[in-house]
């Protein structure tokens, strides 16, 4: 009972910050010094004004328009909202043995197709968690995860990534189809019968379909993939879908290079351990690449060379850059700034820092025409920072999603304050 | 550690593999043979110093020779001390990890590398982990490289008696002996919760619930105390003793306060029935780990003196874990119990320093201020305290081994790197002299070989 209360509780929460976000108005932050991560770059004592959900001006110390609400962030940072490159935000609440991994399908019915849209909850106990650390907007994927109980494994090809919003209400969902997911080196062996070999030759076969398909649409016989999977495919074979791929050696981002050019298609790294060996051919390639930047141990042999340096080399060599936390991209999406950070530490420019966490995967993800930085048109995602936003102490004042004002608590700030009040001498369950 | 000398003498019966100090002329089978690398006078001017007891100095200088501390203060005489110039530079007592699995879950984690879990009986009380190290696990010198002078290896946590840990010194060596802490006690990992009952469960076997976690608990208790006075009773001539068994001569060892409680347990509620078995059997719970919970029995937890060994914010990864917050630590810390941040992670290892910021971080939201000479403690003194191993490190004190960490700027700073590490007044790390830095056998020719100086 006393669970299903706490539920009951949040649910309501949630569906006050929605209908308190219909109603918002224009609204200007002043003072502020914006990291636009736009051209504009850096302005100290910005005036950012934002109407209908969009940025419509930013200036140094412009005017306040009537009628709108004003923001005093003097002597604070506002920057773009974080944009989480890879996760299962609104696809999970408890990782493990708690009821369905929706970004996992096993079996090989559908693979290419299978799509982490229609699973995705926006109301996820999680999102709220993230969005009150600035998280505001995050790429949902799929995953080959293990095998289920009957011994099933994921395929290859995991299926069709989507963009998201984490404001938490029915609309958050912004785009399907924005990326295919793809294992190759050891994780992508474990999907294709033992070898990285055979990764490769189902990816290849899957494009080699989808390619034969696209010359006689509606003739299936002879290929091993479904039809919707070969539809799928169609969207990565003329440029529109990039493939995410998982992979860290060396010889096997070599391969995918060689793939991706004879194919035609498109491609991101993710994981991409040994990439900084192969920064100039990345860079030419146009391939970006999502690091863990904590993660610098041979966790396998895929990742014998892994470097602190990683982030930086790749940035220098001209490839972009976007993190993931290694531990854990989902629960604690909020903590891609420390890896940052991390970065940073280790010889990337504070800049390029930023930018990966905001700009940077809106661009990989081809969505930098609507998010991703602080600029006239685009969608008012903005969070305001006391302090660096990169810093482990600093956390947000407050964070707009589409010009919205977000409720700034999640299911652990109200535990949090439950267990504050150590003087009351009701049992927890009634102090709200 | 005299005390577990002493202990030896009366105990020797039972507890066959108590520590001796290192250099005991007549050491035991499974002792310590740590020796300290050979170190030169040094002296560290004008930081800010984190003692770990507490207190802040700013431009300090710590005089540090013969392996141990020496001397704190302002304006200290170098003698004939190496002198290194921190200006700027913070200095602490070396991190101290209390929940660590390098070396037995060691890089690269492949199955051949899987040697941290007996999980073949809920009760493996018999097994130590130490004969599971792999002291060429890459992640010792990644560690280091982020500041860990001393950690506890410990079992995993299938079972509900998953066996010994050992402390370890942080200095790789050709084997577990040469790394272990001399004169640490011994811990015993306990766990609650969803693994063993998931483990045996899913097997058909007991435990299959937390009831029946606590059954095996309790049944195990019985039995060992049933050992302990058997051999009590021989020791003082009365009848044979029992046959030598390795499962209750740990369990009594733990009855008999030699063998310190290391308790894998999340949430509230469980931690709290886990502090009345140890009531009923006469035993400390020395500390819970991961306590997700712990916010939530701050008071039982300083009421008993038992730490809780916390991550910063790992939750949700499974159902005992979805209560987590961030402020878990802090709020600990605030109602006077022992907080410890802990990794359980070869990469978490590496940034406690960073993990315990985002505590600080976490608690001046809501008005808690833990200033840098406070956190400070929560991964050096009181994760010290609870390996029982706080008589000899985990301070910058006088007399103290000389495990010391120069830091680049505020450890709670993203961009702080370890730039100097001490161990027993050796250097034992340098982020700018790679010939100064440990590279492991596995790690031969790989771009780890670089030791992770830059």
């Amino acid at each position: 009972m006393k669970s299903r209360r706490v539920l009951i509780g949040f649910t309501t929460f949630i569906f006050l910050t929605f209908t308190s976000t219909v109603l918002a108005q224009s609204t200007a932050i002043v003072g502020a010094t914006a990291y636009t991560m736009g051209p504009q770059g850096t302005i100290e004592n910005a005036t950012i004004v934002i109407e209908d959900g969009r940025f419509v001006s930013i200036s140094a110390g412009g005017v306040v328009p009537a009628g709108a609400t004003t923001v005093d962030a003097n002597n604070k940072i506002v920057t773009p909202g974080l944009f989480t490159p890879i996760g299962f935000l609104g696809l999970v609440e408890v990782g493990f043995s708690a009821g369905p991994l929706d970004m996992m399908q096993r079996g090989d019915q559908f693979t290419a197709s299978f799509d982490v849209a229609d699973a995705f909850n926006p109301r996820s106990t999680l999102i709220a968690v993230n969005r009150i650390e600035g998280v505001t907007r995050a790429i949902i994927t799929p995953s080959p995860g293990f095998p289920d109980e009957t011994g099933n494994m994921g395929h290859v090809l995991a299926g069709l990534a989507a963009m998201v919003n984490l404001g938490g209400a029915n609309d958050s969902l912004e785009q399907r189809s924005i990326a295919m997911m793809v294992s190759l080196g050891e994780s992508g062996s474990g999907y294709a019968g033992g070898s990285r070999a055979g990764a490769v030759l189902m990816l290849r076969s899957a494009l080699d379909e989808a390619a034969s398909y696209a010359v006689k649409p509606g003739e299936l016989e002879d290929y091993n993939m479904s039809l919707s999977d070969l539809v799928a495919l169609q969207g990565v074979l003329n440029g529109e879908v990039p493939l995410f791929v998982d992979v860290d050696r060396a010889s096997d981002i070599s391969v995918l290079i060689d793939v991706v050019a004879e194919y035609g298609v498109r491609a991101i790294i993710v994981g991409g351990t040994e990439a900084w060996m192969l920064a100039d051919e990345l860079a030419d390639a146009d391939i970006a690449v999502v690091l863990a930047p904590q993660d610098i141990l041979p966790g396998n042999f895929d990742r014998l060379n892994a470097r602190r340096e990683s982030a930086g080399i790749l940035a220098e060599a001209g490839v972009t850059i976007a993190f993931a936390d290694g531990q854990s991209h989902t629960h604690n999406a909020r903590n891609i700034t420390q890896s940052a950070g991390n970065a940073v530490a280790y010889g990337l420019s504070r800049d390029d820092a930023m930018r990966a966490i905001t700009l940077a995967p809106a661009e990989i993800f081809g969505v930098a025409d609507r998010v991703g930085s602080i600029e006239v048109g685009k969608e008012a995602d903005v969070v305001i920072w006391p302090a660096d936003p990169l810093e482990l102490t600093s956390y947000p004042e407050q964070v707009y999603i589409k010009g919205n004002a977000v409720e700034m608590t999640s299911r652990q700030t109200l535990l949090r304050d439950r267990y504050l009040q150590t003087d009351s001498d009701t049992p927890p369950a009634y102090r709200k | 550690m005299n005390k577990s000398i002493v202990a030896i003498a009366t105990l020797a019966l039972f507890i066959s593999a108590c520590e001796q100090g290192a250099g005991d002329d007549e050491a035991k089978p499974y002792s310590s043979r740590y020796q300290p690398m050979a170190s030169a006078a040094t002296l560290l001017t004008g930081a800010t110093v984190l003692t770990g007891t507490g207190e802040r100095l700013d431009g300090a200088d710590v005089l540090i020779s013969d392996g141990k501390i020496q001397a704190i203060g302002e304006g200290l005489d170098a003698g004939n001390a190496t002198v290194i110039d921190a200006t700027g530079r913070w200095v602490t007592p070396g991190v101290i990890d209390v929940h660590s699995h390098l070396g037995v879950y060691a890089s690269p984690g492949t199955q051949s590398h899987s040697d941290g879990n007996e999980a073949t009986s809920p009760n493996t009380a018999e097994v130590w982990a130490e004969h599971s190290v792999w002291p060429h696990d890459p992640g010792f010198v990644t560690a280091l490289a982020g500041g860990v002078t001393s950690m506890q290896i410990l079992p995993g946590s299938a079972n509900l008696f998953g066996g010994r840990s050992v402390t370890l010194k942080n200095v790789p060596g050709r084997n577990v002996q040469d790394m272990k802490f001399p004169g640490a006690p011994y811990g015993l990992k306990m766990a609650c919760g969803e693994n063993p009952k998931r483990v045996y469960g899913g097997r058909g076997q007991a435990p299959g619930t937390r009831m029946g976690n606590v059954a095996g608990y309790r049944t195990a208790w019985i039995k060992a105390a049933d050992y302990k006075k058997k051999m009590e009773a021989a020791e003082s001539g009365k009848g044979e003793p029992p046959m030598r068994d390795l499962q209750l001569e740990t369990l009594a060892g733990v009855l008999s306060g030699e063998i310190l409680i290391h308790n894998h347990c999340y949430r509230g509620d469980e931690m709290s029935v886990m502090l009345d078995i140890a009531k009923e059997f006469g035993y400390k719970i020395t500390a819970f780990h991961h306590a997700v919970e712990a916010y939530k029995i701050a008071d039982l937890l300083k009421e008993s003196g038992t730490c809780a060994a916390m991550w910063a914010d790992w939750w949700g990864f499974k159902m005992e874990a979805y209560d987590g917050i961030r402020e878990n630590a802090a709020l600990v810390d605030l109602a006077g119990a022992c907080a410890v941040i802990h990794s359980d992670s070869a990469v978490g290892i590496q940034r406690l320093n960073q993990e315990t910021a985002k505590v600080m971080g976490a608690a001046a939201r809501v008005g808690v201020d833990v200033p840098p000479e406070k956190a400070i403690t929560w991964i050096t003194s009181n994760p010290a305290k609870a390996l029982g191993i706080d008589a000899d490190t985990g301070t910058l004190e006088a007399g103290k081994m000389a495990d010391v960490v120069v830091w680049s700027g505020s450890p709670f700073s993203v961009y702080t790197r370890a730039d100097q590490v001490f161990i027993d007044g050796a250097l034992a790390y340098d982020r700018f002299d790679d010939s100064v830095n440990p590279v492991t056998d596995f790690s031969l020719g790989t771009a780890a070989a670089t030791g992770g100086a830059e």
